[in-house]
This record gives structure tokens, C-alpha cells and sequence, in this order.
């Protein structure tokens, strides 16, 4: 066990310096040139070529990557092009939002998926099931910016219910959670029902209903506990596309998420903080695929064993 | 089950509710945008959000008149110009002092301006101080500060300048030459932009990143009845279409995004909406580039052919009625601006029968570059339909902007750039400044600014001249010089002029003062002189 773990561990460090590398030579074989771009339009060339080299930027591109990665050791993510502020200081200050955005939008979407899966698959066939479906196919087809702008409408302009905007309290993570577990709880809820309809037509199901267990009891204690993996494993996908940023809903709710960060550097050419956010989302991502592989043995003891 | 679970989950979060937001009573005011403010740091700051809090956060030796572009002594108590223009002499106001209590002394401005030119500091406002002695010193590394400031006292700044710059108030009024204590730079560890010290009309009390900045009064500000507001909080990250829904609301006082499209008409016509709306010009014009280094472009005929092609009536549709057709290089607010220029009209047939003189009857293949974000590739592609009826085909390359500005300045490269999203807007009012780094030699040069690669040395020995005219009872001989100057470049049509565009800002009613100090034509917002009824 110790052994697979130290594994696992060192392909995931081979997996992020592998991402870093790739953003690396990608962001910088742009034409772009960042230190035009600090310059501004009333750059000498003789400023714009301080610039670069203030920067580093005219060091040969393997000795850069080489300064960024040695800089990563100590936990160093650079400053950003734009704002001089240290990256690791602009993701710190948006990461609570984001891990909160993530919490309830992860919850609202297994929540909704799982109870409307299960449902779905007991009274398969049935006007339920088809309902189910059709929500689950809306939900997963909608964009998002649709959906995020039609609940603001109803509930926070119309209604009053919530904040149109902004972060602090319980009351403001409501629309931007329910959004993306709406749209999220679509795929849960297909998955969890073709899981469930495979696992409600195994033999020891069978077998119990003949022993006279409940029905209730059967899709508990039977049958759920044996449909819920693939959910584990994609609650780990989903931890890293959140950490990424959502950036649609973050912008319509003014959520100052890491989204918003990305999108924005995007837009500036500003380097260091696009490669922070990358490697910040890729960690998570490979955190995310680790824990639902160190969770999935506790969860089915067969693979245990195997 | 599972309806007890949905009622008792919205039972707890409507329990849970707190009341949204309601705005402070009083005068401290909401602001908005969407993009988070990216540096109060006044040698770095460049984008027309944070111009207008930098400008209130720090004070310069020279500033404009609230809503216009008379300038003013603002640190300066009086100045002095040396009749051959080469030395400026400025006494500084007494008493002044920084927000962390220190007094202004003229080291201070000394340290602030050679702060901005160092390439130390990364800024994009080296350029504007080229006049001063030892500026290619100090950028080139060989010197740590600029030999032509002279500080003799503690309240007399001296400016000693290589070659006599007409516009050198002006460059004393921008953001980069703001006054900055060297201590607190020091102290910010390279962030000075988020820990502003400054002596302006307000002080940075609290920034949270990604979600809002509370700027409040300074008290002891040396110009009476200076703001007229307590405070405001900038709000980040807000989409412009909720802000707007927010200012509805009230919990908004300017959404500084302005308003969305698909709300324009809905807002204009409602019974509030003209109180509402703030429309003004701004020093902006929106052009084609023609490279003039590129076949056909060479070729003055087919410049003016397609300048004759394009039909901007249209593309002030696509801009929502938000702009006017431009004829010329200078807006129309600026000095200078010949409102007897008729430009070239559009005019398909004229246009043909241009290209068939070029021997171009048949049209051509060339390439036009845009920035990649709305509405650019929408107007690009107008412009390509427009090309394309008089036999002109035009590829499409829409980029980010980094990329299209690289293409500008690489010789030979992009025949015509779109300059929308990265269009000229004065960053001072003066004529001067649509000239020399956009249509002079200067920035035709790799990595310049000057994307239709124009070089017309008898146009640079004029523009040379104007500027030179620094004594202040000539400016309207100058004026006319600089006129007269830009039409004889249009003369050449190394660009076509396209549209004037006009900025949107949404104010709540209780918002007081005239249009021209929420758009002013040197800050955007004038924090200092708005006021709340």
C-alpha cells in the first residue's frame, strides 16, 4: 500500500512538471512580447530591451525555465508582468472563494445527481425516469451563462431572495453554488442511474429482495454503496475543473474566484500569473485523482484486494 | 422524501439569508467594474479604470480644471518657463503632506520621476519624460537618476531638458510623473501598487483582492472643499449587466462599464434613464492602419481607394450608436481637430475607379488583423465586406492583443490592422501626442507603434517644430502648425480613419454634477469633483 502510494506520488510530481514545462515553451513561443507590453506605447527601444532583461526574458529559454522551476522549490511563483504583486499572493487571496465555490457547487451537484439517479433507476421506464433524463440532458446542454443570468433574475432581481453579487456570507454562495450543481448534477444523475440499473439486475440483489429485505433497504444498503465509485472518481475530475476557475460564473456573480484571475492575465499577456494558476489547477487536479484512488479501496473492498 | 429534503433545504437557506447589501447612508459611494483593479502604483498604472483613482490618490506638480483640459499648478504654487524653453522652474505649494504625514519636498518629485523612467520600475511611462537631460542615461543603465532635475531647495524643483517639448506641462500633469514618498516604495517590498502612499484627494483605507478597494477622504487635502464625497468603494469583478441592475436597485452609484448593449435602449427610455446615462466624447479615434510597406498599400492610390470603401455609418451601427464617423486623425474634442476637413467620403464607385488607375481593377488579396474580443472581429469583419465590394479580399486575423501589436511592429508583416480594443486615446490633450509614436518616424521602427510604417521626414521636421514652440503665447500659432501638419498626412492616407468612440457611464440618481466630469476629458471619473445631491 505504502508502495503504490510513493508511486502514484511520484507520477503525479512527473505529471506536474511536465504541465509546467509545456505552459512554459507555450506562453512563451507566443509572439507576444511581455515586455512590450509593459512598456507602453511611448517605449524607447533602448527601454523596452532594460525591460527584458530586468525580466529575464532575454536569457535562452531553457536557463529561464530552469530560474522558474528552481524558483518553485521554494514555493516562489514570481511576480506578476502587470500588477509587480507576487503571484502566490494573488492566488492565496482568491483561493477561499474558490474552495468554497467548490465545496457547495460539488455538494449541490452530487446531492441533486445522486438522489435523482437513484430515483431514475428504481422506477425505470417509468414518467419519473423519463423526467429525470430529460432534466439531466437540459442540465448538461444549458450553458451556463444562461442559467447563471436566468437564476439571478428570478431570485436575487425579481425576487430579492439573494445578493445579485459579491462574496461573505451563506446567502451569496447560494446562486453561484446552485448554478454549477444544477448544470453539474446532470452528469451525475445519468451516471448514477446506468450504475444503478447494472447493480439492481446483479444476483445478490435479487437474492435479497427473495429474503424479504425492504425495498428501501435494498437501495441503501445494497445497492448504492456499490453504484457510488465512479461518483468518487468523477468528485476528483471536478475538484480540478473547479480549481481551475469557473470563469463564466464567477464573472455573472462577481465571484473572486481564481477564474477571474486566469482570464484576466489572459487578456495581459501576463505570464507568471497564468503559469501559477495553471500549475495551481493541475495540482489540484492530480490531488483530486489521488484522493478518490486512496478513497475508492474503503469504499469497495474489492479493490483491496485485487 | 425527496421533496422533504428540497423544502427543508430552501427553509434553511432562507433562514439563513442575510439582507442584501444596502448602501451606506451618507456620501460615501459604490463604483463597479469588472475588471480588478490592476495597480494604484502611479509609474505602472496605464488602463483607463485605474487613470482616474490614480489621479486621485496622488498630486502632481501641474493638473487640468475639473471636466476640461485647461491646465492648472496643482503641487506647483507658481512656475517659471525660460524664454528659450529649456528650463521650467517650479515652486512647490508649502505644507503639503503625504497620508503618512510626512511633508512634500522637492526630492520627492526629483525621486517620483526618475521612479518612472527607471527600467527598473517596469513602467510603460518612461517615454513622455524624453526631453529631460540624461534620460537616455538613465534608461540605457548608465546612470541611476536624471541629471536634468535640480532640486536647490526643499520647495523649488528645476527642470533642465535636452530640447525644448512644448507639451512638457502636460507631461507633468500625467499619472506617471504623481509624487510618491521613496520610503513607502521601500517599505511595499515592489508593491508599492497595492500600498499606494500619496498625496492626493483620497487615501487607500482597504483592498481586498479580487473584490473590492475603499478609498476615503483626506482631510487636510490643500485645495479647499476638495472632494465633495466622504469615500467610495470600488467594487470588482462586477459583469456590467448586473451592476447596472444593482444601480437599479440602489445598492450602486456608477457602474463604470457603462451599459451593456442589450440594455441601452431599455435604460434611455425609461422615465430616469436621461438622468442615467453620462455620453461623452472622449479624445479617441479608432483607425485601419495601411502598410505602407506592404504592396499594394505602397501605393497612395489604393490607400485612398479603400479609404474611400469604407462605409462607417455601419460601424457606428455595430457600436450601437456609441460613436461618430471620424474623417481625420485628431478627435474632434482635441486641439487642433480641422472641422473644415471633409475626409474621404464613402464612395464605392470613386473607390473602384481608384484601384483600376492603381491597376488594380480586378482587387486584391491582403490580410487585416484585429483583436479577438467583442465587438472587434464584428467590426472587422464589416470592414472586410466593405473591402470586398470593391473587389478587395481581406483575410481575417483576429488575435489577442499582444500578438496584434507584435505583428504591428514587425516590419513587413500585417498589411492592415483593425485598431479597435487598442486605439489611440490621448493620454494627454494635446495634438502632439497623436503624432509622434503613431505616424511619426520614430515608430516605425521594429517593435513600434507606428503600424502603417509612415515616415515622412518633412512631416517629422514640422512636428519637431511645433513642439519647440514652448512659449505659452504662441500655443495658438502651434495649434495651427499641428492642424495643418495632420492634414497633410491624411494627405498620404496611411490610415483610415474610422470612428470617434464616445464612452457610457450609469450613474444613480442621487449623483450630482455635469456629464464632463464623469467623463473628463483627462480622468474618466473625476473622484474630486463629483458630489452626491
Amino acid at each position: 500500500m505504502a508502495f503504490v502510494l510513493l508511486r502514484r506520488l511520484g507520477q503525479a510530481l512527473l505529471i506536474l512538471l511536465g504541465v509546467a514545462a509545456i505552459t512554459f515553451v507555450l506562453l512563451y513561443a507566443l509572439p507576444a512580447d511581455p515586455a512590450r507590453m509593459i512598456a507602453g506605447r511611448s517605449a524607447t527601444a533602448q527601454t523596452v530591451a532594460s525591460i527584458r532583461h530586468e525580466l529575464g526574458l532575454d536569457q535562452p529559454l531553457i536557463i529561464q525555465f530552469w530560474t522558474y522551476l528552481s524558483g518553485l522549490l521554494y514555493g516562489d511563483l514570481g511576480r506578476s508582468y502587470a500588477q509587480k504583486t507576487e503571484v502566490w499572493t494573488l492566488i492565496v487571496a482568491r483561493l477561499p472563494a474558490t474552495l468554497i465555490l467548490m465545496a457547495t457547487g460539488i455538494t449541490v451537484e452530487v446531492v441533486l445527481g445522486v438522489t435523482f439517479g437513484t430515483v431514475a433507476a428504481v422506477k425505470r421506464g417509468g414518467t419519473v425516469d423519463r423526467l429525470v433524463m430529460m432534466a439531466s440532458f437540459v442540465g448538461v446542454s444549458a450553458p451556463q451563462f444562461v442559467v447563471a443570468l436566468l437564476l439571478l433574475y428570478v431570485f436575487a432581481v425579481t425576487l430579492g431572495w439573494f445578493p445579485m453579487s459579491g462574496y461573505g456570507s451563506f446567502a451569496h454562495v447560494v446562486l453561484p453554488a446552485t448554478t454549477l450543481g444544477v448544470l453539474g448534477a446532470g452528469w451525475y444523475a445519468r451516471m448514477v442511474r446506468s450504475a444503478m440499473i447494472d447493480v439492481l439486475n446483479q444476483d445478490y440483489v435479487r437474492t435479497a429482495r427473495a429474503k424479504g429485505l425492504s425495498s428501501r433497504r435494498i437501495i441503501f444498503r445494497h445497492a448504492l454503496p456499490n453504484a457510488i465509485l465512479p461518483i468518487v472518481a468523477m468528485i476528483g475530475i471536478d475538484i480540478g475543473q473547479f480549481m481551475g476557475g469557473v470563469v463564466v460564473v464567477e464573472a455573472v456573480y462577481g465571484w473572486p474566484g481564481i477564474g477571474q484571475l486566469a482570464w484576466q492575465a489572459i487578456q495581459q499577456v501576463d505570464i507568471p500569473i497564468i503559469m501559477g494558476v495553471t500549475l495551481t489547477s493541475a495540482l489540484a487536479i492530480v490531488t483530486g485523482n489521488l484522493l478518490a484512488d486512496l478513497i475508492a479501496p474503503f469504499i469497495d473492498p474489492r479493490i483491496r484486494t485485487s | 422524501m425527496l421533496r422533504r429534503w428540497l423544502l427543508g433545504t430552501t427553509t434553511a437557506a432562507a433562514i439563513m439569508l442575510a439582507p442584501p447589501a444596502v448602501m451606506a447612508e451618507g456620501k460615501d459611494i459604490v463604483v463597479t467594474y469588472k475588471d480588478d483593479i490592476v495597480t494604484l502604483d502611479p509609474a505602472i498604472g496605464y488602463d483607463w479604470v485605474n487613470w482616474s483613482m490614480i489621479k486621485s490618490l496622488y498630486s502632481r506638480l501641474m493638473d487640468y480644471e475639473p471636466g476640461t483640459a485647461t491646465l492648472v499648478p496643482s503641487l506647483a504654487e507658481s512656475f517659471e518657463v525660460a524664454p528659450d524653453g529649456l528650463t521650467y522652474t517650479f515652486k512647490l505649494r508649502k505644507g503639503v503632506k503625504f497620508s503618512s504625514g510626512r511633508d512634500v519636498v522637492a526630492s520627492d518629485v526629483k525621486y517620483s520621476i526618475e521612479r518612472a523612467v527607471d527600467p527598473k520600475t517596469q513602467g510603460p511611462g518612461a517615454g513622455f519624460f524624453g526631453a529631460i537631460n540624461g534620460f537616455e542615461d538613465l534608461t540605457g543603465g548608465k546612470a541611476t537618476g536624471l541629471a536634468g532635475i535640480e532640486t536647490p531647495d526643499d520647495g523649488t524643483v528645476v527642470f533642465k531638458l535636452s530640447r525644448p517639448d512644448a507639451t512638457f506641462l502636460h507631461v507633468l500633469a500625467i499619472n506617471f510623473a504623481s509624487v510618491v514618498p521613496k520610503e513607502a516604495v521601500e517599505a511595499a517590498g515592489g508593491d508599492f501598487g497595492k500600498k499606494p502612499v500619496g498625496s492626493g484627494t483620497f487615501v487607500l483605507k482597504d483592498w481586498v483582492i479580487g473584490q473590492k478597494l475603499v478609498f476615503e477622504k483626506n482631510p487636510g487635502y490643500y485645495i479647499k472643499d476638495t472632494p465633495k464625497i466622504d469615500g467610495f468603494t470600488v467594487e470588482v469583478g462586477q459583469e456590467p449587466l448586473v451592476a447596472l441592475l444593482r444601480l437599479q436597485k440602489g445598492e450602486v452609484d456608477i457602474a463604470g462599464d457603462g451599459i451593456p448593449p442589450a440594455k441601452f435602449l431599455e435604460i434611455k427610455n425609461s422615465p430616469d434613464g436621461a438622468q442615467m446615462i453620462v455620453d461623452g466624447e472622449q479624445l479617441h479615434t479608432g483607425y485601419v492602419t495601411l502598410n505602407t510597406k506592404v504592396k499594394p498599400f505602397d501605393d497612395l492610390k489604393v490607400r485612398q481607394a479603400v479609404n474611400h470603401a469604407i462605409n462607417k455609418n455601419r460601424i457606428v451601427r455595430i457600436l450601437n450608436g456609441r460613436a461618430t464617423p471620424a474623417k481625420e486623425v485628431l478627435p474632434p474634442l482635441m486641439p487642433g481637430y480641422d472641422s473644415d476637413y471633409s475626409g474621404f467620403a464613402y464612395d464605392v464607385a470613386k473607390a473602384k475607379s481608384l484601384l483600376a488607375e492603381a491597376g488594380l481593377a480586378d482587387g486584391f488579396q491582403t490580410a487585416l488583423y484585429a483583436t479577438n474580443t467583442d465587438p472587434q472581429p464584428r467590426i472587422a469583419q464589416a470592414i472586410q465586406q466593405d473591402l470586398a465590394a470593391v473587389g478587395v479580399k481581406a483575410e481575417i486575423r483576429a488575435l489577442a492583443q499582444g500578438n496584434v501589436i507584435a505583428a504591428g511592429g514587425t516590419e513587413g508583416e500585417a498589411p492592415m490592422i483593425w485598431s479597435g480594443g487598442m486605439a489611440w486615446i490621448a493620454d494627454f490633450p494635446d495634438p502632439s501626442n497623436f503624432y509622434g509614436p503613431i505616424l511619426g518616424c520614430a515608430g516605425a521602427v521594429q517593435g513600434g507603434w507606428n503600424w502603417s510604417w509612415y515616415c515622412n521626414a518633412e512631416l517629422d521636421k514640422r512636428a519637431t517644430a511645433a513642439d519647440s514652440m514652448s512659449d505659452p503665447a504662441k500655443s495658438g500659432d502651434r495649434v495651427e502648425a499641428w492642424k495643418k501638419i495632420f492634414t497633410d498626412a491624411m494627405n498620404d492616407a496611411p490610415w483610415i480613419p474610422v470612428t470617434n468612440e464616445r464612452r457610457v457611464v450609469a450613474k444613480s440618481l442621487r449623483m450630482g454634477g455635469e456629464n464632463n466630469i464623469y467623463i473628463d476629458p483627462t480622468r474618466v471619473i473625476n473622484y474630486d469633483a463629483i458630489f452626491v445631491k
